[in-house]
């Protein structure tokens, strides 16, 4: 009973589709675990499984020793689900949200004032209670989001994209709040399509096609990456990125905004004959530099190997 | 089942009805909009038939007899014709649904027999109001006859030997009698809460299926049992607001003479709104677009409320399967219950099956409904 949450096999097809296909990991209690992947990697499938609401076809899950596919409403009291899409009601006011849960959840009414003030007060929704929930920015929604998923004390909590169309302030302030929840022994489990996002998680599960592609902390993630990468900053990165296709040694590209990443078998071996490519067509750039992986870089390196494999 | 939830789940729902103007107006305009259509709107009585005239002699009595039509109130004369062809033309292009045909020796015959005859032809396109038209043109021709045999006693000292071949006296005095709102308005109590109620129900669960908002409830605690509770109590008291509205309105605004007890109006009222929200709950259970769900609740209350609950078309004329169908169309026997507290002054003991009636629907429809919500996505 180590694992805040154990799943194991966990399939769950839409028609002929296999959104999740026979995906396990476990978290420790206090893990920030997150879900990394594009739209339609069954992200929002497991996380909906996991909070009770769909049921698998087949595997197991269990949160706090409590099975999940077997009895869902013995897991509810103890788990608290903020779904992608926003899930309170716009036509209420913000203390009434949050009221509106606390009830649900049986949460006494001192308790409930006190955290409830803290919890906008860590959010900075104080002067917005009185508000509409339809009338907050996106931001604000998903504060609000985490406080109602908050206010009863959850041992898990589950956020599907939290983050995504939230502006930077608001997500620093999230942020924080998800730390301050970690160091109270709360386990989290989050999905998100970002990448800068997925470095803050004490560990990450790559998913893709509804498999789990590579599961363990960020770090050692990169470290596991094939191949050592390279960066070519350049005015323009597309006609790098075009030169640089079928030099040998190469094993992938990535836009990177100013930059091209370049993930060669052999960086030393590498970088001149990249160097040579780029002079022959005049095509003007900076140092070819070797530099660390970012968790996108792992992520296409493992995506685009799999498609290669299937396509082989 | 926790008591706190529901009550959560009451006061969340009875905020969000609060704000909308659209439920708002659901629930307080729609009954009074329906109050005045169909308070007004629907009377079998039938006043100012267009009639024709063809009268052939033009004399002193066959212009008082014509008069006696138009006095009688039931009648308005929409032309005066020459002849049958005529009258035929008139019909046709609906300028009149009835012609009164006095022949050219009426007074003569009158006055040498006491007894002259007069024809009446009638449009039966409308059998409905072709015969409510000949009853009451009986009912002026039989006061008129018996109004002739007074003036005939008073100048020959007896009574005229042929008059008043067919009394048509009683059929006067019923229809002059029996207004018929007081048999149709109590109907409009009925068909008004089972539209309004099914209506605001079917809402409130498909209501949360689109705003995105049943995800998240449905990862709380809450049990299905409770968030049925927690929706229908604010519809509950809103449907019993509109009962008490349109009621009123029947009572002090239309003049329904009420001879019955309030205990048990409201005891039957409160029965029957009940089932009626059931219903809208369970359409908004299985039915997950709110239009969708607004649609059926509109044709599974319309229909049988206006067309099988007795509330214009007596039940003991319908076709015997028809009749047999009626006993499972709720809203029945809340009409039949309103016509008697109402008319009757019926208590508990003589309402006895039509509220068992409706107390078994109550529990097979909540039973339904409890178990038919399920905390699921797929």
């Amino acid at each position: 009973m180590a694992e805040a949450i154990a799943i194991g096999n966990l399939t769950r097809r839409f028609g002929p589709l296999v959104a999740v296909n026979g995906v396990s990991f476990t978290v420790a209690p206090g893990e920030i675990f997150g879900l990394v992947g594009p739209d339609g990697a069954g992200k929002t499938t497991i996380m909906r499984m996991l909070a009770g609401v769909l049921s698998p076809h087949a595997g197991t899950i269990l949160l706090d020793g409590i099975d999940v596919v077997a009895a869902p409403e013995r897991a509810k009291p103890h788990l608290s689900y903020m779904p992608q899409r926003f899930g309170l009601y716009e036509d209420l006011t913000v203390a009434e949200n949050i009221r509106f849960y606390a009830e649900l959840f049986g949460v006494p009414r001192k308790e409930r004032i006190a955290r409830g003030a803290e919890l906008l007060e860590a959010a900075a929704l104080g002067p917005f209670r009185r508000r509409l929930a339809g009338n907050l920015s996106g931001g604000m929604k998903q504060k609000l989001g985490l406080i109602c998923a908050l206010i009863h004390t959850p041992r898990v909590l589950l956020l599907d994209e939290p983050t995504t169309g939230v502006d930077p302030v608001s997500r620093r302030e999230f942020w924080a709040i998800l730390y301050d929840l970690r160091e109270q022994g709360v386990t989290i489990l989050l999905s998100t399509a970002y990448m800068d996002e997925a470095e803050r998680c004490t560990r990450l599960a790559l998913l893709h096609a509804g498999e789990i592609r590579s599961c363990d902390t960020p770090q050692r993630l990169k470290q596991a990456m094939p191949g050592a990468l390279l960066a070519v900053p350049a005015a323009d990165p597309r006609a790098v990125r075009a030169a640089l296709g079928g030099v040998p040694g190469v094993l992938g590209l990535l836009l990177m905004g100013d930059r091209v990443h370049v993930r060669v078998d052999d960086a030393a071996r590498a970088a001149p004959l990249l160097a040579a490519r780029l002079a022959g067509p005049n095509i003007a750039h900076g140092e070819i530099a070797r530099v660390e992986p970012g968790i996108e870089d792992v992520f296409v390196a493992l995506v685009g190997d799999a498609t290669k494999a299937e396509a082989a | 089942m926790s008591l706190r939830r529901v009550l959560a789940l009451g006061f969340k729902e009875f905020l969000q009805v609060w704000r909308d103007p659209r439920s708002l107006a659901v629930a307080l305009l729609m009954p009074l909009m329906q109050m005045v259509l169909l308070g007004y709107g629907v009377s079998l009585d039938i006043r100012r038939v267009p009639l024709c005239v063809q009268d052939q002699e033009n004399s002193t009595e066959s212009r008082a007899l014509v008069e006696d039509f138009v006095a009688s109130g039931w009648f308005a004369i929409t032309r005066t014709l020459p002849d049958n062809a005529a009258v035929r033309t008139a019909m046709d292009r609906e300028q009149c649904i009835g012609a009164l045909v006095i022949p050219v020796d009426f007074s003569r015959v009158l006055a040498a027999t006491g007894q002259a005859p007069v024809q009446s032809i009638f449009d039966a396109t409308d059998t409905n109001t072709t015969n409510i038209a000949i009853g009451y043109a009986e009912g002026v021709i039989s006061l008129a006859t018996a109004d002739f045999a007074a003036r005939w006693e008073a100048a020959h000292g007896t009574r005229p030997t042929r008059v008043g071949v067919v009394d048509f006296e009683p059929r006067v005095w019923f229809n002059e009698g029996l207004d018929s709102k007081n048999f149709i308005i109590p109907g409009v109590v009925a068909v008004i809460l089972a539209l309004v109620g099914a209506q605001l129900t079917s809402l409130t669960i498909s209501r949360e299926w689109e705003r995105g908002t049943m995800e998240q409830l449905i990862s709380t605690p809450v049990q299905p049992i409770e968030l049925m509770l927690g929706k229908l109590v604010p519809y509950f008291a809103i449907g019993l607001f509109d009962a008490a509205f349109c009621l009123a309105a029947a009572i002090f605004w239309f003049r329904v003479p009420f001879l019955g007890s309030i205990v048990t109006l409201a005891l039957t009222t409160s029965l029957f709104t009940f089932v009626v929200l059931g219903i809208g709950y369970l359409i908004s259970v299985r039915i997950r677009s709110q239009i969708g769900a607004s649609q059926v609740a509109l044709v599974l209350t319309m229909l049988p409320t206006t067309l099988l609950s007795g509330y214009t078309f007596p039940i003991d004329q319908m076709p015997a399967a028809i009749r047999a169908l009626t006993f499972i169309v709720y809203p029945r026997y809340y009409v039949s219950i309103l016509r008697a507290v109402f008319l009757k002054g019926s208590g508990v003991a003589e309402l006895a099956f039509p509220m068992l009636a409706l107390t078994l629907y109550a529990v097979f429809i909540i039973w339904v409904a409890a178990r038919a919500f399920r905390k699921s996505l797929d």
